[in-house]
């Protein structure tokens, strides 16, 4: 494997949808390179496009025009082939399994032998640091125990992109501190290229080497601020010039894409 | 124990009017026995008489209750004058009617939901079919199978069945769509198939409608059963007891055949709150 791969490709992407109100345009023309490895933020005001085209590389929508390539072939493909891991908002656990069914769920859907999903159960739960609440149920786990849970899930089946859609939107500060420290581990032990999209400055510039910056009406790329920032990162690395300054250029492009409205 | 207090309140006030009731309906039936016989009644004389008629218009509980423990303790169970015998052949008509609805409202609500030309073309006939008074169709649906050679259960609870599907469906369809966008959203990035999203995770979504519809689909059956027993002369159930009760003028034999059916339905529906009790409560979705 080389170092620079390109993983995700987006080229001339557009995304129209047709709604009552008449259509919206949702991505214009973005262009979009995620190389192996890369930990990409994607951030911007609602309505900008950023779950949408996270949306688009998952097969979960269909561009109206341009391309997006999954490790060289089609989303659908890349869906088929079970290519990405895909976290949601909300963890999405189902009550009437345990936390380690939960997990196998994906496990069984892909025909897993049960001996291979037992193991599997054990090491995600182990990457996630929540061994031991296997037979736990859902409703016994805190929110951001629940959403570890589902990141568990979306690690189970091996795949190499995992893609984040706010996975800590709805959780409070302090879990969410704990869970950026926790994700960028876990990015480093496994080595995934992961999208990730947020609307906090801070989440965005904490986790990412390479930050996204989104605008509205048309939903389009305004900035791609490559980070220069190590990959070992502690918490206190939020405190440096550096750090800062980044953080100051997200908020320029952020202002510069609402100037138009 | 604390919601028991409202409930034997309300019973008792039930109670109360229905006393109250029995001597404004039956007093006439009272004063024209005395004015016969030539003598006028006191109060209380006309109280004891309106409670203790034979052939009352609207007979006091007592006079029921009375009836009811002759009729199930004091008889053989066995007995063709047992009303526990009578419960028992209305009850297995009402259940085979329940399965069977069960089973056909769960199968068309499974084709509604997988298949859009049935959700457009079932769903109407349907509803139609819940818009045509039971009591019309019901001796419709004996004769012709009498004609086909069956007679007895089935037919019943076929009646039963008809009526008990309905619910069953509506609440099914609505069960098996419950689960959000962005569950079904997942389903599709694990690339599950039609088949793995229905066992995983619309059906166990489904069961909180489920239960619903089975109290309401097994009240209904009880009412189908009931009719079924009407309009074909049968000479067991409790719809027969109410029939010849009412050709005989028995009329504490009617209200007993109701108070039974009124407490068949009410244990049927409370078992199966047992069931969706301890079932949800298992799978974490109790509310």
């Amino acid at each position: 494997m080389q170092e620079n791969q390109s993983v995700i490709s987006a080229r001339n992407l557009d995304l129209t949808f047709q709604t009552n109100d008449g259509p919206i345009h949702a991505l214009k023309d973005v262009n979009l390179e995620i190389n192996k490895g890369d930990f990409v933020s994607f951030i911007g005001p609602s309505g900008c496009g950023k779950t949408t085209f996270l949306r688009v590389m998952a097969d979960l929508e269909q561009p109206t025009g341009g391309e997006v390539t999954i490790n060289g072939v089609s989303p659908e493909e890349a869906r088929r082939a079970r290519a990405y891991g895909y976290v949601f908002q909300a963890a999405g656990l189902y009550p009437w399994r345990t936390i380690g069914g939960n997990i196998r769920l994906p496990l069984e859907i892909m025909g897993i032998p049960k001996a291979e999903q037992a193991e599997r159960v054990k090491r995600v739960l182990d990457l996630v640091e929540l061994s031991g609440f296997e037979k736990k149920f859902p409703w016994q786990l805190s929110g951001g125990m629940q959403q570890r849970a589902s990141i568990a899930r979306a690690l189970s089946f091996d795949a190499d992109i995992l893609l984040m859609d706010e996975p800590f939107g709805a959780l409070d500060e302090i879990v969410r501190d704990h869970l950026n420290e926790q994700l960028l581990k876990l990015w480093a032990r496994t080595e995934k290229t992961i999208a990730f999209v947020t609307h906090s400055i801070p989440e965005a510039v904490y986790l990412s080497t390479k930050i996204v910056v989104m605008s509205p009406r048309p939903g389009r790329i305004t900035d791609v601020i490559e980070s220069p920032l190590p990959r070992e990162r502690p918490l206190e690395i939020r405190e440096t010039p550096e750090f800062l300054e980044i953080a100051h250029r997200v908020r320029e492009g952020l202002r510069a894409g609402h100037g138009d409205d | 124990m604390r919601n028991i207090i409202p409930i034997l309140t309300v019973v008792g006030l039930l109670i109360l009017v229905w006393y109250g009731a029995a001597i404004a309906l039956n007093a006439q039936w009272a004063r024209d026995v005395a004015a016969r016989a030539d003598k006028t009644l006191t109060f209380s004389e006309l109280v004891a008489d309106t409670w203790s008629q034979e052939k009352p218009k609207l007979p006091a509980p007592h006079q029921v209750g009375a009836e009811l423990w002759e009729t199930t303790v004091m008889k053989k169970v066995t007995s063709k004058r047992s009303l526990v015998y009578h419960t028992w052949v209305t009850f297995s008509a009402t259940f085979l009617g329940f399965v069977m609805g069960t089973a056909l409202g769960t199968l068309l609500a499974v084709g509604i939901v997988f298949n859009r030309t049935m959700d457009m073309s079932v769903m109407p006939w349907v509803i139609a079919s819940q818009t045509i008074p039971i009591l019309a169709i019901a001796p419709m649906i004996i004769v012709v199978l009498n004609a086909v050679g069956l007679s007895g259960l089935l037919p019943k609870a076929i009646i039963s069945m008809y009526l008990s599907f309905f619910p069953v469906v509506v609440g099914m369809v609505k069960g098996l769509r419950s689960p959000d966008q962005m569950q079904l959203d997942q389903m599709r990035t694990w690339h599950a198939s039609g088949m793995q999203t229905f066992w995983k995770l619309r059906l166990p979504s489904s069961m909180p409608y489920f239960f619903t519809s089975l109290k309401v689909g097994v009240a209904a059956s009880l009412v189908g059963a009931i009719v079924g027993e009407m309009p074909t002369g049968a000479v067991a159930g409790l719809g027969a007891r109410l029939l010849a009760g009412s050709y005989y003028g028995q009329t504490v034999q009617i209200w007993s055949a109701l108070i039974m059916a009124a407490a068949l339905a009410a244990v049927m529906v409370g078992l199966i709150g047992l069931v969706q009790r301890v079932t949800l409560k298992r799978m974490g979705m109790a509310q």
